[in-house]
C-alpha cells in the first residue's frame, strides 16, 4: 500500500502551470525551428513552385537533384576543403597556445605577468570593427619567411593566405582566461609530486594539467572549431582567391551571382553549409551548452 | 624567464592582431590616407580633420541612428524572452533539455546560411511574411525591402496621419532585429538559466514563509539574485549588437540600402569600397568610444543595481 501510494504521489496530475509551460515553450521551439523547416522544404521545390503564391508548404514532388545541382553549381568542394583546412588549424593552434599562456598565467612566476595579463584582458574590450580597417593594412607588411602562396608571399605580405585566416584567432584572450581559471583549481601537491619525479613545467602542463582539464579544453577547442567554421567578415576581407576562400564567403558570392533568384539551390547550399555543424553540435551540446553557461557566470 | 616562452606565440599573436592594430588605427586616423604603400607614411597628415568630416556626414549619423534602433530592439527583447524561457525552463519541466537545445540551435548556425534563409522568409513578394499577413487579413508587405517607418506604415493602415517624429526604423531593420533576436537568445536563455539555477532554493522558502507571493518572489529575490548575470548579458548583447555586420551585409548582397545601413556597414563601405583608410578608421574609433561609454555608464548604473552574493 505504501508503495502505491508513493508511485501516485510521483505520478501526479500536470498542473495547469506546467500544460501552460509546455505550450508557450513548444510555441517558441517552432518558431525557432520554422526557419529551417522552411529551408528544408524549399530546397526541395522547383523553381516554379518556390516562387508561387501562396507558397504549398510540402513540396509537390521532391526535387532530390537540388542538392547535387547545388554542390555543382559553385565550386563547393573547393570551399568545404578550405573551412575544414582552417578550421583544424586554428582550433588546433588556439588549443596548443592558449594552453601554453593559461599556463603560464596560471602557474609560473616571472615580472610583468600581471601587466601582459592585463593585456590580454583589455584587447577583449577592443571591438572587430576598430581593427578591421588597420588590420587589413598591417597584414600586407607582415614579414614572410616561407614564400609558399598559401602561407605568404612576399609582395603581399600575409593577405590571401590560409596563414591570415586563421593564426589571428590562435590566441583569444576569452580561451587564455577560461584555461587559466581552470588550471588554477588543479591541486597543487600535483605539482610537488611531479617535481619530485625531474618533472618540470613543460612535463607537467602535458602529463598532468592537460589531461585533467579536458572540459575546459574542449570548451576551447568547439569554440575556436565554430567560430572558424562561420567566419565571415574576417575572410571576407582578407581574401581574394577563390582557391582558397571558406565556406561561408563562398556562400555569399554565390547567393549575390546569377544563382540570388533560385531560392531552391540557394535553400540546399544552406542546408549543407550548416549540417556538419548540427550534426557535431548533436553529439557534443551538452559539453558545449555547459561550457558557455560556467563561462557566462564568470563573466 | 621560462614564463615568457611559454607565453611568446599567444602574446606574439595579440601584439600583432589586437594591440597593433588599433594604435595604427589611432595613428591612421590623422591622415587622409587612401591606398597605402608605405606603413609609416601613410599620405598627407590632417589632424583631426578625419573625426569632424565623420561626425558631421549625414550617411554616418543616419547610419548611427539605425544602428541605435538596432541595439534597442535586439536587446531588451532578446533578453526579457530569454528571462520568460529560462524562468519557464527553471521548473524542472520534462524535457527541459531538449527545450534548451532546441532554442540554442540558431546560435551555431551559421550567420550567412540564416541570413539566406531569413531573406526568404521576409521575402517581399512570395515570403512567408505575406502568407501570414494575407491569412490574418493585413495588407502585403515589402518587408526587408520596405524603406518607410514601422510608424509611418501602422499611420497607413489605421488612417492616421504620422509625424515625421514617430516614423520609427524602416520595416526592413525590425526585420533584421527579428533574425537577430531569433539568433541570439538561445545563448542568452543558457546564461540565464545557469544564472537560475545558482539561485538557492532556500532564499525562495525563506520568503515563502515570510508570505510573498510569485511576483514577490520574482521582484524581492529573482532579481536581484539574477542582476550580476542580467548585467553580463546586457553589455555583452549592447557590444555584439553595435557591431552587427553579417546579416545587414548578406541579406542585400554587400549593396545595404540607406535605411538600414548600419554603422559597421558604413565603415565597411568607407573603408573597403571608397578606400578612405583614414576616414574609415576614424568611424571605427568613433564607434568604439561610444561602445565604451555605454559599457561605463551600464557599469555605473550597475554599481548600484547588481547585487553579487
Amino acid at each position: 500500500m505504501a508503495v502505491v501510494a508513493v508511485v501516485r504521489r510521483r505520478r501526479r496530475l500536470p498542473r495547469w502551470s506546467d500544460v501552460a509551460a509546455h505550450v508557450v515553450l513548444s510555441i517558441g521551439a517552432f518558431l525557432v525551428a520554422f526557419p529551417f523547416l522552411w529551408m528544408l522544404l524549399t530546397s526541395l521545390k522547383t523553381l516554379p513552385e518556390s516562387a508561387g503564391f501562396p507558397p504549398t508548404l510540402l513540396p509537390r514532388e521532391p526535387q532530390w537533384g537540388n542538392y547535387p545541382a547545388a554542390w555543382a553549381a559553385a565550386n563547393f568542394v573547393l570551399a568545404f576543403r578550405n573551412t575544414l583546412i582552417t578550421a583544424v588549424v586554428q582550433t588546433t593552434g588556439l588549443v596548443l597556445f592558449a594552453s601554453l599562456a593559461g599556463y603560464a598565467f596560471a602557474r609560473m612566476r616571472f615580472p610583468g605577468r600581471d601587466l601582459v595579463f592585463l593585456v590580454f584582458l583589455s584587447s577583449l574590450m577592443i571591438p572587430e570593427e576598430v581593427r578591421l580597417v588597420p588590420s587589413f593594412v598591417i597584414v600586407k607588411f607582415l614579414p614572410c619567411p616561407v614564400p609558399i602562396d598559401t602561407i605568404c608571399n612576399p609582395r603581399g605580405g600575409w593577405f590571401d593566405t590560409f596563414t591570415v585566416m586563421t593564426v589571428p584567432f590562435m590566441a583569444g584572450a576569452f580561451s587564455v582566461f577560461l584555461l587559466r581559471q581552470f588550471f588554477l583549481t588543479i591541486p597543487n601537491d600535483l605539482w610537488e609530486a611531479c617535481e619530485l619525479d625531474g618533472g618540470g613545467h613543460w612535463s607537467y602542463l602535458w602529463r598532468v594539467v592537460l589531461p585533467l582539464s579536458g572540459p575546459a579544453v574542449l570548451t576551447v577547442a568547439l569554440f575556436g572549431f565554430l567560430g572558424s567554421w562561420n567566419a565571415f567578415l574576417w575572410p571576407l576581407i582578407m581574401t581574394n582567391n577563390p582557391e582558397i576562400r571558406p565556406l561561408q564567403v563562398a556562400l555569399s558570392i554565390f547567393r549575390s551571382q546569377e544563382y540570388g533568384t533560385n531560392y531552391p539551390l540557394l535553400m540546399a547550399a544552406a542546408t549543407f553549409s550548416i549540417a556538419p555543424v548540427l550534426v557535431l553540435f548533436f553529439f557534443v551540446q551538452r559539453q558545449f551548452i555547459e561550457g558557455i553557461a560556467r563561462s557566462g557566470i564568470r563573466g | 624567464m621560462q614564463g615568457y616562452g611559454f607565453l611568446l606565440p599567444a602574446l606574439a599573436i595579440v601584439v600583432t592582431f589586437q594591440v597593433l592594430p588599433v594604435l595604427y588605427a589611432a595613428f591612421v586616423s590623422l591622415y587622409d590616407s587612401r591606398i597605402i604603400s608605405n606603413l609609416w607614411s601613410p599620405g598627407p597628415f590632417v589632424g583631426f580633420d578625419n573625426y569632424a568630416a565623420v561626425l558631421t556626414n549625414p550617411d554616418f549619423l543616419r547610419s548611427l541612428i539605425n544602428t541605435v534602433w538596432y541595439v534597442v530592439m535586439t536587446v531588451p527583447v532578446a533578453i526579457f524572452l530569454s528571462l520568460l524561457i529560462a524562468a519557464l525552463l527553471n521548473r524542472k519541466i520534462a524535457g527541459r533539455d531538449l527545450y534548451r537545445t532546441a532554442y540554442f540551435v540558431p546560435y551555431v548556425t551559421s550567420t550567412v546560411s540564416a541570413a539566406l534563409v531569413w531573406y526568404w522568409v521576409f521575402q517581399p513578394r512570395v515570403g512567408v511574411g505575406n502568407w501570414l499577413f494575407g491569412a490574418l487579413g493585413l495588407p502585403f508587405q515589402r518587408w526587408v525591402e520596405e524603406p518607410r517607418g514601422v510608424g509611418t506604415l501602422l499611420g497607413l493602415y489605421f488612417g492616421v496621419a504620422i509625424p515625421d517624429l514617430l516614423t520609427g526604423p524602416s520595416l526592413a531593420l525590425v526585420c533584421i532585429a527579428i533574425i537577430q533576436i531569433w539568433h541570439a537568445l538561445g545563448f542568452d536563455t543558457v546564461i540565464m538559466l545557469a544564472g537560475l539555477t545558482s539561485i538557492p532554493s532556500e532564499q525562495y522558502e525563506a520568503a515563502r514563509l515570510d508570505g510573498a507571493g510569485p511576483w514577490a518572489l520574482f521582484r524581492q529575490v529573482t532579481v536581484p539574485l539574477l542582476s550580476p548575470t542580467l548585467f553580463f548579458l546586457v553589455i555583452t548583447s549592447t557590444i555584439r549588437a553595435f557591431q552587427a555586420f553579417n546579416w545587414f551585409y548578406v541579406i542585400y548582397s554587400g549593396l545595404v540600402p540607406p535605411d538600414v545601413k548600419v554603422v559597421t556597414i558604413y565603415l565597411y563601405e568607407s573603408g573597403f569600397r571608397a578606400y578612405r583608410t583614414g576616414f574609415a578608421s576614424a568611424v571605427g574609433f568613433i564607434l568604439f568610444a561610444i561602445v565604451l561609454t555605454l559599457t561605463i555608464v551600464q557599469m555605473a548604473v550597475a554599481r548600484r543595481r547588481v547585487h553579487y552574493a
